[in-house]
């Protein structure tokens, strides 16, 4: 190979090969619009890019470290395994990154209400303390089902001023909080921005989040081969990078900039949930199918009907029925390979890596984790595995600790 | 030619106003949209617009959502919608049909056949206009060639918030006629200003030339006649489903002919007296 590949996706309109693009009914398309012409005015504005910048930096905590874990490693045999700490960001999870870029541009588009859908909570979380921060109104929609399970993150997202708004239709989970907040958009255009949280939704989101999250991988780019010098391992790269997908934003951020290095492995896990061929989970790539939802086509799960089906995962933050179209497309053309964790497995690794490296993960995360342990296990110890630890775990206590007491887990 | 590019010239002709009620198929009962339908017909509607029940239906407020969600527990995809279109049309052969729903189903249904499989059975069961309410004229092209085909015209919705570029770029694709959302909201708000509307249909006037229905917010058949007298015609939805959601079917279909004889009433109001013989052959009780 002498030629470096270049990866200049998606196209103008959006798409990624047949993936993403922007079906939106006309109540929204204006809005859409707008907000495109602002990203387009902002994105390579260096004023903006600094201040971005300064926000990671002061107050996010940024870069996040990346951390040889020696004991897993060892514990598993074989391959190294490298965490990026996402976890130890402001407010616990990768979500922040993206939402600061987001609530800039809705300052310089002079929206002063803010409104997202949130899962698990983090993104959530994210918006009403950067909404805290600006002084922005902030309402977040959440399915009535995911309040339950993530209780002490609606805690926190009062306590930020933010109002959550139960979501009660269809699954009652992210995708239905997902549709609220659109028909919250479309009937409040003019003060109000959108601030989604994955690289789902029309275009030009799943670009735009993703060009926010990216920072994640490109520090890793400068970070591993200081790590690798230290621990006398003659390489630059990682040879495979793992991480969770639901809508899939923490695993396009640490993709994205590994796309052009082809010996890197780029390895996407999903919510199995309860084993990918029981239909109880949330493996929208290695179960779904291509459809539209949400504005994009991508893949989906979904019955013959066309209509989109339940999902299920321990982990609310992967429980979508679809996932980021880039992320479809990288499956296609094959650079991405994308698997399953079950809800066991994510379990499992939640326990092992808090036991073996006082490290707790998200639920989320762990799915990740689960992967790359079993991958570690059958490859020689040269080799490196980087993990994109993507959140932190003290939101899912109770979820854990009731499946612990149904005698689940240790 | 369909049934719409007939109906509208005969009802300018007539100086009246197209009546277009809004049922979601499958609503309030799996079995009674045919019998709906040709209660709406005898009550005064001009067209129907028939919904296609979606699991995320994102443009659409609290009471669509609920008759979609019902219908789709009552197994009603675009199959059973077909065969509700074919046995209205076996006693009706005149009242136009156009579908309305969301792009998923659509794309689903020819995925698991072939390309052009909607369009084709569409046309076969009798439906005259389809208006999938997101896809926007970007990506409407293949659909729309399909449809073409077989003499289906794709409606297209213009909202308060269109610009001139997007009115001027759905003018040169719509056909049939073009539906006017009335409000920034979704379907079934409650905050209609006529104010605004008329300044929105002024907007979408300096480039559409065929006819323009409004709908989205019209909940009372005092403001039907109000935006009546400036469109051409009036699409009641969330209203018409609240008036049948959960009575047993006779009762459901009374309710129906009920509103919509209502609304019939106060729009021929404003017809010209030379009609009045039409008009009364609707007010029949």
């Amino acid at each position: 190979m002498t030629r470096k590949p270049i990866y200049d996706q998606p196209d103008l309109d959006g798409f990624f090969g047949r993936f993403g693009g922007s079906f939106i009914s006309e109540t929204l398309a204006q809005a859409v619009e707008e907000l495109h012409a602002a990203y387009r005015r902002y994105r390579d504005d260096p004023a903006f890019i600094t201040e971005f910048e300064e926000e990671l930096a002061d107050y996010v905590g940024r870069p996040s470290p990346v951390y040889y874990a020696r004991r897993l490693s060892e514990e598993t045999g074989g391959a190294r395994i490298f965490l990026k700490r996402e976890d130890l960001n402001h407010t616990g999870a990768h979500k922040i990154n993206n939402v600061i870029g987001q609530a800039m541009l809705a300052r310089r588009m002079g929206k002063r209400r803010i409104i997202a859908e949130t899962g698990a909570g983090q993104h959530g979380v994210a918006t009403a303390t950067i909404c805290a921060r600006y002084g922005l109104e902030c309402v977040i929609y959440m399915g009535s089902v995911d309040i339950e399970r993530q209780r002490p993150n609606v805690q926190r997202m009062a306590l930020l001023g933010a109002t959550v708004v139960p979501v009660t239709a269809g699954s009652r989970t992210l995708k239905d909080a997902m549709n609220d907040a659109i028909r919250d958009w479309v009937t409040n255009v003019d003060n109000t921005f959108y601030l989604i949280g994955s690289v789902a939704g029309m275009h030009p989101y799943p670009t735009m989040v993703r060009d926010f999250q990216t920072v994640i991988g490109r520090e890793c780019l400068t970070q591993m081969p200081v790590l690798f010098k230290r621990l006398g391992m003659a390489k630059q790269h990682p040879d495979a990078v793992i991480a969770c997908v639901g809508g899939g934003s923490n695993a396009i951020g640490i993709f994205h900039p590994y796309i052009e290095h082809e010996g890197v492995r780029l390895i996407g896990v999903e919510a199995a949930g309860l084993g990918l061929d029981t239909g109880r989970h949330a493996a929208s790539i290695q179960r779904g199918s291509p459809g539209v939802l949400h504005g994009s086509r991508s893949l989906i799960l979904q019955d013959d009907n066309g209509q989109v089906r339940e999902t299920h995962s321990i982990s609310a933050g992967l429980d979508y029925p679809g996932v980021g179209p880039e992320h479809a497309w990288l499956h296609e053309i094959g650079r991405a390979e994308y698997v399953g964790a079950t809800d066991d497995e994510a379990l499992s690794a939640f326990h092992r890596l808090s036991r073996v490296e006082g490290i707790i993960p998200a639920l989320e995360a762990s799915h990740a984790v689960a992967h790359a342990l079993k991958l570690a296990a059958s490859l020689p110890r040269e080799q490196a595995i980087l993990v994109n630890l993507s959140g932190r775990g003290d939101k899912d206590m109770e979820t854990v600790m009731a499946r612990r007491d149904s005698g689940g887990q240790p | 030619m369909s049934r719409l590019d007939t109906t509208f010239p005969r009802l300018r002709q007539q100086g009246r106003k197209a009546l277009i009620p809004y049922v979601t198929a499958g609503h309030p009962d799996a079995d009674i949209t045919p019998a709906l339908m040709h209660v709406l017909v005898e009550a005064g509607a001009d067209v129907i617009e028939l919904g296609v029940p979606f699991s995320d239906p994102s443009a659409d407020g609290p009471t669509i959502q609920a008759a979609s969600e019902e219908a789709l527990r009552r197994g009603i995809g675009l199959q059973q919608v077909f065969d509700q279109v074919r046995r209205f049309r076996e006693s009706d052969i005149d009242t136009p049909v156009v579908l309305m729903g969301y792009a998923n189903p659509i794309e689903r249904y020819d995925l698991l056949r072939q390309p052009g499989a909607f369009a084709a059975d569409a046309a076969a069961a009798g439906v005259d206009g389809v208006l999938v309410v997101d896809y926007p004229p970007e990506v409407s092209g293949d659909l729309a060639a399909q449809l073409r085909r077989h003499g289906i015209d794709l409606i297209f919705l213009l909202a308060p918030t269109s610009t001139e570029r997007r009115i001027r770029q759905i003018a040169e694709r719509a056909d049939g006629y073009v539906y006017c959302v009335s409000v920034k909201g979704v379907t079934g708000t409650t905050t209609l200003d006529i104010a605004q509307v008329r300044d929105t249909l002024a907007r979408i006037r300096q480039h559409v030339r065929i006819p323009v229905g409004v709908g989205f917010g019209i909940r009372d058949a005092g403001t039907a006649r109000e935006i009546a007298q400036v469109a051409d015609a009036v699409v009641i939805g969330s209203w018409l489903i609240e008036s049948l959601a959960g009575k047993p079917a006779a009762e459901a279909l009374a309710a129906a002919s009920d509103l919509i004889r209502d609304v019939r009433r106060q729009l021929d109001k404003d017809a010209p007296e030379q009609d009045q013989a039409f008009k009364t052959e609707y007010s029949k009780p």
